[in-house]
């Protein structure tokens, strides 16, 4: 599981708005469903997402269990530097998943 | 630059499978809300790429005691499953009847894997699944014109016409006498499998066309066949038949 598809540019121009596409795969359990059994399914949900840019935070998000499975996310930075895109989901059950993507400013 | 020029007509194809064919068939995707669409049109939107990855991955992964992997034989699934998806259900010489692309695979890993893979929607086969359908996405839906085929084939065009259920309905009242006219708030599509396996947005997930024919089943208040019942099969391989000649989409995004 905690597979995740990034769109992100590798090279930009300095100044130039980048678009960020982050698409996670994570089942999103409200806490609200009931299973097979009848007992309710407990809680399984992705609480916070980050990026930072060269350590500066670009965007931070909190979710909740109305967000359905599969989290996609859409943003944008202003490209500065050289450097590298955080990429950080935290969630129930310690769940956590980073990932990082290089970009090139010139 | 390949990928590029792949990734273009892949775009051409989603385009062309947006007009309703001459003969008035229609996908799916045409019965879709914008939005829905768009999740589909676009590889970054669509969750069902995230199975294509995973099915990407385990295709090289070995298994089994003596650590072979679905590339260990057929190379790069680019060239050697291109096609392959279209052509499914077929016939197994080996096993004497019609098998679908789920089992096709399924065989191939119980000969690697002794523990072989559970019936219904395993994450894993569904995964192998989801990245052998994707190297058709854009080419048309060819059944194999196998004689063997065709007992199975009539089966399941009988299976179609026939009422099943409390509801007493048939798959062809709701997908062709009514199709394109709307059921509790829905568009009713023609019930081609043009997509599979698809993403759909009700189950949150990537679903089987065995799946969905499941809930069909279950709608109409019918008890459905066990997995893997060759019911399902030759009513697969009626759709195909039906479906000929339209363009393969998955995965595809379903509502």
């Amino acid at each position: 599981m905690a597979r995740t598809l990034i769109t992100a540019p590798s090279s930009a121009r300095r100044g130039e708005a980048i678009t960020l596409r982050v698409l996670l795969q994570h089942p999103m359990e409200s806490g609200f469903r009931v299973g097979a059994d009848g007992r309710l399914l407990a809680r399984d949900i992705v609480r916070r997402f980050s990026c930072s840019y060269n350590g500066e935070r670009v965007v931070a998000v909190e979710l909740f269990p109305a967000v359905a499975a599969n989290p996609y996310l859409e943003f944008s930075a202003l490209a500065l530097d050289s450097g590298t895109l955080d990429f950080v989901w935290e969630g129930d059950h310690g769940f956590q998943h980073r990932e990082q993507r290089t970009i090139s400013v010139t | 630059m390949r990928a590029c020029a792949a990734a273009l007509m892949a775009l051409a194809a989603l385009a062309a499978a947006a007009q309703p064919l001459p003969d008035g068939r229609r996908s799916g995707f045409e019965f879709m809300g914008e939005s829905t669409q768009a999740m589909q049109r676009d590889d970054a939107l669509n969750p069902g790429m995230l199975w294509v990855l995973e099915g990407e991955a385990a295709w090289s992964q070995p298994v089994g005691a003596e650590g072979h992997s679905c590339a260990g034989c057929h190379g790069a699934a680019r060239q050697s499953m291109r096609g392959v998806a279209a052509r499914y259900p077929a016939f197994d010489a080996a096993l004497q009847r019609p098998v679908d692309l789920r089992q096709r695979i399924a065989n191939c890993r119980r000969k690697l894997q002794p523990q072989a893979l559970a019936p219904g929607d395993e994450p894993q086969a569904l995964a192998l699944e989801a990245y052998v359908a994707f190297q058709s996405r854009g080419l048309p839906i060819t059944p194999p014109a196998d004689p063997r085929l065709e007992p199975a084939r009539e089966r399941g065009r009988r299976l179609f016409h026939q009422r099943l259920g409390q509801l007493d309905l048939a798959c062809s009242d709701c997908h062709e006498t009514h199709a394109g006219r709307r059921l509790g708030g829905s568009p009713i599509p023609q019930a081609h499998p043009t997509g599979y396996p698809i993403y759909r947005l009700e189950w949150q997930s990537l679903g089987s066309l065995q799946r969905r024919l499941r809930s069909c089943l279950s709608g109409v208040r019918a008890e459905p066949f066990a997995w893997g019942a060759p019911e399902w099969i030759e009513l697969e391989l009626f759709l195909a038949w039906r479906a000929r000649g339209m363009l393969l989409e998955s995965p595809a995004v379903r509502p």
